[in-house]
């Protein structure tokens, strides 16, 4: 009997500290997960998506796969989310799924497979015959890196070298999808003037923008003496995505606000005086 | 604490990443969720090399590391050059092989 309680404790196999960070980062992680899913910008989904990375490494470290552990911080939170990011940058920071649906009650007809898919895979986890947990112990006795060196260089020597293959693939693949030919040769900058002036509109470069007392960030157009913003000061990529920021009325509102602050100093001078 | 919870918290990951799938339109965002349903399937592989004793499941998880980086590498390009001749990475728009 005590022999069949202590095969129990071992087959229970953690410390309440390892249960405490199951519970509170699991429950992180879900909501991440849930996040990534849910959340509009796709930049906020990365971000989500990241966290719940982090909190995956410490489960590895904390199941005893040491390397996988630093591995899953180096090239996914650190590579693999950084190339998300910047083809996010590339495709524009701002460009937000649209909630229209084009299949009717599709969304509902995908959370219910969704709901039953999770079901089902839980209800076999809970009826598979999981009682036995043997622990990395021995596995890891002579180092967690040395005993997937000693597999992955014996055992699985084949299809890593196939790995290598693939990545040299992928890459190739990647430059090939990516490349453009530049169809005509780039004109240089003299042809590029003679063209202003045989066109004969905007002689000069285009004015900066900005420049309108403490704002001079590139998104805020340049104002015209009769206080309407300038396109033509905001570059095409800003003017195309509409991230064009106004501040023609911050200037009046400015402006009336300074002349009722001048208004009441008077008022109060001339009570002074009096 | 049982280590199947780790199991169980594989499986949720995964019907997420499944869930968001369906229904999210934006490519990247889609990418996102294969990459959850990827690191769903890690953490089970890890979980059962603890369950067994032997590291061939975390020499897996390995392997599927290696190809999601590769997977991500291309799907990436794909999304990118899609971007440039549509000017929207959302699947809908997608729907035709030649523009």
């Amino acid at each position: 009997m005590s022999q069949l309680a202590a095969a129990a404790t071992l087959s229970a196999g953690t410390s309440t500290g390892e249960a405490f960070q199951f519970w509170v980062l699991g429950t992180v992680a879900v909501i991440g997960a849930l996040c990534t899913i849910l959340m509009k910008k796709a930049v906020h989904s990365a971000l989500c998506l990241a966290g719940t990375m982090i909190i995956l490494a410490i489960f590895y470290l904390a199941n005893g796969a040491y390397f996988l552990g630093v591995v899953q911080i180096i090239v996914y939170t650190g590579a693999i989310m950084m190339l998300f990011l910047f083809v996010v940058m590339l495709v524009g920071v701002t460009a937000a799924d649209s909630l229209k649906e084009t299949i009717k009650g599709q969304r509902w007809l995908a959370l219910l497979c969704g709901l039953g898919f999770g079901i089902l895979l839980l209800v076999g986890i809970g009826n598979a015959s999981l009682h036995q947990f043997i622990g990395l112990g021995k596995a890891n006795a002579g180092g967690n890196v040395e005993g997937l060196a000693a597999l992955l260089f014996t055992k699985y020597v084949f299809a890593f070298e196939i790995t290598g293959a693939l990545l040299i693939t992928a890459t190739l693949g990647a430059m090939v999808l990516t490349h453009r030919e530049r169809v005509e040769r780039a004109r240089t900058q003299r042809e590029l003037a003679e063209q202003r002036v045989r066109e004969g509109k905007h002689l000069p470069p285009l004015p900066a923008p900005g420049v309108y007392a403490r704002h001079n960030a590139v998104d805020i157009a340049g104002l015209l003496p009769d206080g309407t913003p300038s396109e033509l000061t905001v570059m095409q990529t800003l003017r195309e995505r509409g991230q064009i920021r106004d501040v023609s009325d911050e200037a009046l509102g400015d402006l009336k606000a300074l002349e009722q602050r001048a208004a009441e100093r008077l008022e109060r001078t001339e009570e002074a005086s009096k | 604490m049982n280590p199947v919870n780790y199991l169980y918290l594989a499986a949720l990951l995964f019907t997420i990443g499944a869930t968001g799938v369906l229904i999210r339109r934006n490519a990247i965002v889609l990418f996102m969720c294969v990459e959850l349903m990827l690191n769903a399937c890690n953490l089970a592989f890890v979980a059962f090399s603890r369950m067994h004793g032997n590291l061939d499941g975390q020499i897996i998880a390995f392997f599927t590391m290696v190809v999601a980086a590769a997977e991500v590498v291309v799907g990436l390009a794909i999304i990118v050059s899609l971007f440039r001749s549509r000017h929207s990475a959302s699947v809908d728009d997608a729907s035709l092989m030649k523009l």
